[in-house]
């Protein structure tokens, strides 16, 4: 059996799955009963300065879009840090925390962006016995508007310096939470990293608005004819963040800074996903607020028998195994071809891939041969795009295959070439760095 | 005394008011909207969609569907009755599963097609229950038309004569319109009345003036409608019914199967409808389908269906055959009729014959089968009956006992035009009627406002 412990710079965990700061994580009650459904760590909703807590808008604090059952495709909220005082949070941090020493309990903070605030709070955490801390640098709603959350988050110099303050005045590891409402995920990172962060976690949501009444002409969430934007979660958004996450992981100033990653994570396989990407573990959320704490149990036994299956034997056997996979556009291999080929068993005759390559794409792919509806590929016209197979319902049906080398690829007239040739050697490349033969 | 299923011979009153009302409700209840909005995800929206391409109608299914998953509900109905005056009551008797949902991919894939007729009916009960009308009619042509036969075919025709601007005067012989919609099908395909709803709703248009109890024949002669009218739609149905051709088939007790359907259609309380313990209907199509299950539903004990071929060569679908399966009816195959025994004048058996294949040819085999039965159906089809037209114009055109048409609707008279299960080589589905109608409409339309006419 797959040995799935997860040392997450040093703090331990029966498995990778960690519940993110949020709404399930904001009291005793919900990690509790995380914990008792498996979750091997969460981090603690957002807490904030000592003193009278934030306030939560009293209407709508999500909004969603769904597929056609209802399935939750996307969620966003304005809900802010923590709404309860601190001492009732740290007290029951530490109660917990007594209760199950083997699993993962991650403070995190988010206090005004000035020395003394993070030097008071930081004690205070410390002494309820949590594992480490995580820095909320990436909340963009409300938050941000106060000069905190992605506010910080989006200045790299701000991060280093609040990362700098906390890796001075505590012993407990620091994982800094980025936010995605940047250009450059890099930068942010590299600042974290800078200033000492054992870690960055990330993504924390993206600003975003889930609709738009069409009577009230109000986006959505409501609260009493207006809306701000939230943020965005849910398996929408795993696609962006495994992009960020495989950023970093490939830089090579942060290569090697642990990743806890984040960002629609549903199921066994997205956080297999995550972790071959870079990252050392994940934080889960929406799934959760979707499903329930019982989802964890799939995660769990679906990694476990992927792994066996593999003959993957502990986590770090699959973490950044496809990091190195990753690269830029420049350097894939333009003298690779591949075309499309669609199994005529398999087909149903929808016309799809037709339709999508005859209007939108490369008149590849025939819809009639010889009077009868009938969907084949015409090599001399196909670039291998890959278009047909997204459109395709029936899976595998179209697939794309390699040519092999020294064949002609019937849309070029020329054999293929076995060597690997990327645009930097190209010689339409004006700025290409080697001539062509 | 015998009670309910068992009481001898053909008597009403067999069940509860509860039973018939559960038995004769909605065989395929509404889709609610989350329900539609699910099913409409499942299309793929192919491309020169074989569906489409299946509808006599040529309805436009992929983007209904589309339509109403998009929350587009009336869009969706506009884009059926763009092609389908009669959409709603297609969606109900359509028999989808050899139509468009046979040829849905999914069907194919994996047994499972879109429910497209279920989602029709959604979409067009959301217009009809809103009394949405799409269409306005064009500024008055003066023409007007006579349509003979409030069917689908002549509703239809009326309905796009109406849009152009012509004035129309449909002549129904029955005391409703509405044609098979209303007096035949089963009661469990058109539940709520919803034949006439249509009739409603397609005449709301305006324009069609619909006058009952006047028969071709009797009440008025082709050759008046021709002197008196533009134009003239024939969208006469068949009134014929195919006797069994067995002895003694003139007992008390033997009846027509469409009787039958449309007495039960406008029964308004089924337990005063009477039916047989032991009902025996011969024939394989759908008339016999619904009569049979219908019997069984009003509370008969036994009910046979014997069709003289094989189960691959019924016209009933295999949906229709496995409702009756469902309903506890039994079919027979390779039996024809002979004789039907009766004592002091009322059935009480019916003799049949095995028969096989000869050569290509169906020939008794000369075994016999005697089933006790104390009703009898007749379901083996329906002809027309050219006599209402004899005599009172020059002779129309018939074709394999029908009236022949162009592809256009044209009959061999100018000025008259035919549809519906009157003409030849139709295939006397209600979809066929109102694609016939419409396409008739259209022709007559043409001819009445090209070269300066109109």
């Amino acid at each position: 059996m797959a040995d799935i412990r997860n040392n997450f710079i040093g703090i331990k965990s029966p498995n990778p799955f960690w519940l993110a700061s949020a709404p399930p994580t904001d009291k005793a009650y919900n990690v509790e009963r995380a914990f008792k459904a498996g979750w091997g760590g969460v981090v603690w909703k957002t807490l904030g300065e000592e003193g009278p807590p934030v306030v939560n808008v009293n209407g709508p604090r999500y909004g969603a879009i769904w597929g056609a059952d209802r399935r939750l495709l996307g969620l966003n909220n304005i809900e802010l840090i923590t709404d309860r005082d601190l001492q009732t949070n740290l007290r029951e941090m530490k109660q917990v925390k007594m209760n199950w020493p083997d699993r993962a309990l991650i403070a995190s903070i988010m206090v005004p962006c000035v020395e003394e605030s993070w030097k008071a709070i930081l004690p205070l955490v410390e002494e309820t016995g949590a594992d480490g801390i995580e820095l909320n640098f990436g909340c963009p709603h409300g938050m941000s508007e106060r000069g905190m959350g992605s506010a910080v988050g989006q200045v790299p110099e701000y991060i280093e310096m609040v990362v700098r303050w906390c890796k001075q005045y505590t012993r407990m590891p620091v994982i800094t939470k980025l936010t995605p409402n940047i250009t450059d995920i890099r930068k942010p990172a590299r600042a974290a990293h800078a200033g000492g962060t054992d870690a960055v976690s990330l993504i924390n949501t993206i600003n975003s608005i889930t609709g738009v009444d069409l009577d009230s002409f109000a986006p959505q969430p409501t609260i009493d004819g207006k809306g701000s934007h939230g943020g965005y979660c849910g398996p929408a958004v795993k696609p962006i963040a495994m992009n960020m996450v495989a950023e970093i992981a490939r830089d090579p100033e942060t290569r090697g800074l642990p990743i806890s990653g984040i960002g629609g994570i549903t199921t066994w396989r997205d956080a297999a996903e995550f972790m071959a990407l870079g990252a050392g573990n994940v934080q889960v959320c929406t799934a959760a607020m979707t499903y329930g704490f019982k989802i964890v149990q799939e995660m769990i036994a679906g990694l476990e028998n992927w792994m066996d299956e593999k003959g993957h034997a502990s986590l770090s056997d699959i973490i950044g195994r496809a990091t190195p996979n990753v690269t830029d556009w420049q350097y894939l291999n333009l003298n690779y071809v591949a075309k499309a080929h669609i199994d005529q068993d398999a087909c149903i005759k929808c016309g799809r891939c037709h339709i999508a390559c005859e209007d939108t794409s490369h008149q590849a792919i025939t819809n009639m041969v010889n009077g009868a509806r009938h969907f084949e590929v015409i090599e001399a016209e196909c670039v291998g795009c890959n278009l047909c197979v997204n459109v395709c319902p029936v899976e595998g049906c179209i697939t794309m295959e390699p040519l092999a080398a020294g064949v002609v690829d019937q849309r070029t007239g020329k054999p293929v070439s076995p060597i690997y040739a990327n645009w930097t050697t190209h010689p339409n490349n004006p700025m290409a760095k080697v001539a062509a033969e | 005394m015998a009670t309910g299923h068992f009481i001898e011979g053909i008597a009403g009153g067999r069940l509860s008011s509860e039973q018939y009302a559960d038995n004769f409700s909605d065989l395929h209840p509404p889709l609610d909207h989350h329900e539609a909005l699910v099913e409409s995800d499942r299309c793929y929206f192919c491309y020169d969609a074989p569906c489409m391409n299946a509808c006599p109608t040529s309805i436009d299914i992929p983007l209904f569907i589309r339509q109403i998953a998009t929350g587009n509900a009336l869009g969706s109905a506009k884009t059926i009755f763009d092609q389908n005056i009669l959409g709603g009551m297609c969606a109900r008797v359509c028999p989808t599963e050899t139509l468009c949902e046979e040829v849905c991919v999914r069907e194919v894939a994996e047994g499972k097609p879109v429910q497209i007729g279920r989602l029709q009916r959604y979409a067009t009960d959301v217009a009809m229950s809103e009394g949405k009308q799409f269409y306005k009619r064009a500024e008055a042509t003066g023409k007007s038309i006579a349509v003979v036969g409030a069917g689908p075919a002549g509703l239809a025709a009326a309905h796009r004569l109406a849009r152009h601007g012509h004035d129309v005067t449909i002549l129904e012989a029955r005391p409703k319109a509405g044609g098979l919609n209303e007096y035949g099908i089963a009661a469990y395909k058109s539940v709520d009345d919803f034949a006439q709803a249509e009739v409603d709703y397609v005449t709301a248009i305006g324009g069609i003036d619909i006058q009952n109890g006047k028969a071709l024949g009797r009440d008025f002669q082709l050759a008046d409608l021709m002197r008196n009218y533009d134009a003239v739609f024939l969208g006469l149905g068949l009134s014929g019914v195919n006797a069994l051709r067995a002895d003694g088939e003139d007992a008390d007790g033997v009846a027509n199967a469409v009787e039958f359907i449309a007495e039960l259609r406008q029964a308004s309380d089924l337990s005063s409808l009477p039916v047989g313990r032991r009902v025996v209907v011969i024939g394989g199509g759908m008339t016999a389908i619904d009569a049979a299950v219908q019997s069984k539903l009003l509370g008969a004990e036994e009910v046979t269906i014997c069709y003289r071929r094989g189960q691959e060569h019924m016209n009933a679908s295999g949906f229709e055959q496995d409702l009756a399966a469902a309903n506890g009816v039994t079919i027979r195959h390779w039996l024809q009729p002979k004789r039907v025994i009766a004592e002091n004048g009322k059935v009480s058996a019916i003799e049949l014959e095995y028969t096989a294949m000869s050569g290509d040819k169906l020939a008794g085999t000369g075994e016999r089968l005697t089933l006790v039965a104390d009703q009898v159906f007749k379901a083996i089809g329906q002809s027309f009956v050219p006599a209402h037209l004899n005599g009172s114009a020059e002779a129309i055109e018939l074709e394999g006992g029908r009236i022949k048409v162009d592809a256009e609707g044209r009959t061999s008279l100018a000025k008259v035009w035919a549809g519906g299960d009157c003409i030849f080589g139709g295939d006397d589905l209600t979809v066929s009627a109102v694609a016939q109608g419409r396409d008739a409409a259209e022709s007559i339309h043409r001819a009445l406002t090209s070269n300066g006419r109109a």
